[in-house]
């Protein structure tokens, strides 16, 4: 917070209207380059998806099993980051293809394409670290700020984490349900939790089905080999895109908020709060595709519905602004930063020593922000639009 | 040969139902399998109608002449209507409509697209100047009312202006095709003769048909047609003098397809007129008389009122909805009105409440709330 509070109205204002100058200069930019972008990224994503599983077909084989399982892993890398996850936040929206707009494209992923639009662009874009705000800090099961009330349940923060990396799509899926609200905090009920499930159930049923059960199918008496493989690529791509995430914005030193922050908060504010709540880690082209440029989630976090490829074009000038204006930076190699958010996650695994007698109980008012947030959501703004 | 073609054809129909099932929906999911095939061949779908640019032509100076081959889903139109083409200018996809210029009993299976170019056009102007032969085009289905009854009329008057001549031409083709021996008039108008489009394969039709009486009228001094000016009730008197008992397609710029409906109206013939129009007469923009302010509920942003169509008014607040045809015909535009009048530039109508609207036909009348 110390940064955040010693910017002056003037000084906001003005980040807001450099970074604003960017992010017009951009837009006005948008044609045939980025469209070529994305269907060039398509076209190679679809191609190693009938690869691999292609050459799944023929697993009996360790190298065509082992090729397969790469083809597979990196197409659902990149169908999830590069092109889903930018895809729904509308970079491409003003394409005018309905294949490649937010409104119609689903990912190869069980979580349904409005659950993550609701809990992704719009709760944590728009409440990006401020606690009880945004469900990404932990997503309800792990302690990932100092701020958070410590409970006892925390100390399998380390072993959770990796549970949530194993089986991110499904966590990721189910995000939106607030499962905590039923089994910890106990505001929702069985009923209200089998409806809101419903529509996710329909879609992970379809990728389960299709993943573990027809595909290995087609494949006869191979059909282990394919079933091998496809847990396999889902776990690959699991891990991967939860690391990618996890560095985003839990490295040590990125900033979480109190809810206090985002009353009356300008542009300008948003703008720092986002630059303070998120991380880089760096790395070569390919790196970056295959994070979805989210290898760049300062700028992500700062232009949401910017073509992610143009991100590592402007990244210089954001840190200069940065630089000129006294605030942090945060990049580091991936290694580096994935070491530091680990850190982070087992060392909250403990109470913090700093944490004197909190006159709340450890189920603070986390619930009540939470649920309040998921009943009225179109009210709230949407600074990130 | 036959027997080849007869295997193949229940090949692709066995390839296409196998497409279009239950398993390879699923496979596909979520995506879908068009989204794999055209990875393949562009021209490869099981819904999308998609073209090949066979041929293009420049017959006049600012017209351009396509010839499209397209895919198996194409179901075939009827003569007079139109397609709705799609085409990527700098990453956005642009869609128009055209209407087929080609006979209904073309051979080779392709449509004929003609396009006249206009000076400020976007779309006509990157049809003649970047579209090339292999390029892939997406196509609608064919749709209109303007169309040729299935019982051939017995006496056919066709009136054209400038780029109107298309639906018209693709009648006379189709008739003549059919050895259709009733009388055809077919009376057209053009700036110059150098301006028209189609100008010397009708001199070869007229020559010979002889139920075929093609009447050109220039609108510029000196130029060699049977009449000149702009359209009057003589003209007709001499182009052809029995219009009341022929069945008349119209179709061309605003101002002279006015023109031909008061002639119809005043003589009661207004039910044996078809008419189409290219063009929407542009809504006045009343400006002063504007009210009221636009509101944009889901994207939190607001106009004041101009006048203008809400489509344009949104997309000058910096939004970017839908659209495709921009003139009321393919819905692309369709979206949720949750409170406020509005009046369709096309008929004037004004409706209230909730409801869905076409923006891209629909002012504003006060102030507007639409769930974009
Ligand atoms: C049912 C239907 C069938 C059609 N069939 C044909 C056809 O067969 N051949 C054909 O050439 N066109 C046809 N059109 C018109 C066509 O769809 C486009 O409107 C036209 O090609 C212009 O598009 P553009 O993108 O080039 O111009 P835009 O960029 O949309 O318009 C640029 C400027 O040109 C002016 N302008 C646009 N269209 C016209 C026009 N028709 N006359 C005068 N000024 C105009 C506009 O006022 C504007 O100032 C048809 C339209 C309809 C609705
Ligand atoms: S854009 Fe086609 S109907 Fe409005």
């Amino acid at each position: 917070m110390s940064i955040f509070s010693n910017l002056t109205a003037e000084q906001f204002e003005t980040i807001g209207q450099e970074l604003d100058a960017i992010r017009n200069r951009e837009m006005a930019d948008l044609g045939e380059k980025d469209a070529n972008y994305i269907r060039t990224l398509i076209k190679r994503q679809r191609r190693l998806e009938v690869a691999g599983r292609g050459l799944l077909m023929a697993g009996f084989l360790p190298p065509a099993w082992l090729a397969g399982v790469a083809c597979l892993s990196a197409s659902k890398i990149l169908d999830n980051m590069e092109i889903g996850h930018n895809v729904m936040h509308g970079q491409y929206d003003w394409m005018g293809d309905p294949a490649i707009n937010s409104k119609v494209f689903d990912w190869d992923n069980t979580c349904t394409n409005t659950a993550w639009k609701q809990t992704h662009n719009f709760e944590h874009h728009t409440f990006t670290n401020v606690l009880d705000k945004d469900h990404d800090i932990g997503y309800g099961i792990l302690r990932m700020s100092d701020d958070q009330d410590w409970e006892p349940r925390f100390l399998f923060n380390p072993i959770l984490a990796g549970i949530l990396a194993t089986f991110f799509q499904h966590f990721v899926a189910i995000q939106s349900l607030k499962l905590e609200d039923y089994l910890v905090y106990k505001t929702k009920t069985k009923e209200e939790l089998k409806a809101e499930f419903k529509p996710t159930w329909k879609k992970m049923r379809k990728q389960l089905f299709k993943d573990y059960l027809l595909f290995p199918a087609l494949a006869g008496p191979f059909a282990p080999f394919v079933f091998a493989g496809n847990v396999t690529a889902n776990l690959a791509r699991n891990l991967w895109s939860s690391q990618v995430i996890f560095n985003g914005h839990f490295p040590e030193e990125v900033e979480q908020f109190p809810e206090s922050v985002i009353e009356n908060e300008t542009r300008g504010q948003w703008y720092v709060r986002q630059l303070l709540g998120s991380a880089n880690f760096e790395g070569g082209r390919l790196m970056h595709v295959m994070s979805g440029n989210l290898s760049f989630q300062i700028e992500h976090h700062l232009f949401p519905d910017m073509p992610a490829h143009r991100y590592a074009k402007i990244a210089p000038e954001v840190r200069a602004i940065c630089e000129k204006h006294g605030l942090p930076y945060n990049t580091g190699s991936f290694v580096k930063q994935s070491l530091s958010v680990w850190k982070r996650i087992f060392k909250l695994s403990l109470p913090s020593k700093t944490q004197g007698g909190s006159d709340k109980g450890p189920l603070n008012g986390l619930r009540a922000k939470v649920v309040s947030l998921t009943r009225e959501p179109q009210s709230e703004t949407r600074k990130a639009a | 040969m036959n027997a080849m073609t007869q295997t193949s054809s229940r090949f692709q129909q066995g390839l296409t139902r196998l497409l279009q099932s239950r398993v390879a929906d699923i496979l596909s999911y979520p995506h879908g399998v068009d989204r794999y095939l055209e990875v393949f061949n562009p021209l490869w779908s099981v819904n999308e109608v998609r073209a090949k640019v066979e041929a293009v032509r420049y017959l006049t100076n600012d017209s351009v002449t396509l010839t499209l081959r397209p895919n198996h889903n194409w179901e075939g139109f009827i003569p007079g209507q139109f397609v709705q083409l799609s085409v990527t200018i700098n990453g956005k996809r642009q869609t128009r409509c055209y209407s087929p210029a080609n006979s209904l009993h073309r051979a080779d299976g392709c449509i004929e697209l003609t396009a006249k170019v206009h000076a400020n056009g976007f779309v006509s102007r990157h049809l003649r100047e970047q579209l090339s032969v292999g390029d892939v085009v997406l196509l609608s289905q064919a749709d209109g009312e303007f169309a040729l009854p299935e019982q051939r009329p017995e006496q056919v008057l066709l009136i054209s202006g400038g780029s109107g001549i298309t639906p018209v031409m693709s009648m006379l083709r189709t008739l003549c095709d059919e050895g259709f021996s009733g009388p055809i008039t077919f009376l057209h108008y053009a700036n110059s003769a150098a301006d028209m489009i189609y100008a010397s394969e009708l001199d070869e039709i007229a020559r010979t048909h002889d139920n075929v009486t093609l009447v050109r009228c220039f609108n510029d001094e000196g130029e060699q047609g049977e009449l000149s000016g702009l359209f009057s009730r003589e003209h007709l008197y001499i182009a052809a003098p029995e219009f009341a008992q022929a069945t008349t397609f119209l179709c061309g710029p605003p101002p002279m397809m006015a023109a031909v409906e008061k002639v119809w109206e005043e003589d009661g013939l207004a039910e044996r007129l078809h008419k189409e129009q290219f063009t929407l007469a542009a809504p006045q923009i009343e400006s002063d008389s504007a009210e009221g302010e636009v509101r944009f509920v889901q994207s939190e942003k607001m106009a004041i009122n101009n006048g203008a169509t809400l489509l344009e008014q949104a997309e000058s607040a910096g939004l970017t909805p839908e659209s495709g045809c921009r003139m009321g015909i393919c819905h692309a535009c369709t979206c949720r009105k949750t409170a406020g009048d509005v009046r369709d530039i096309r008929t004037g109508e004004i409706s209230s409440g909730e409801e869905d609207i076409q923006i891209c036909v629909s002012v504003p009348v006060g102030t507007v709330t639409l769930d974009i």
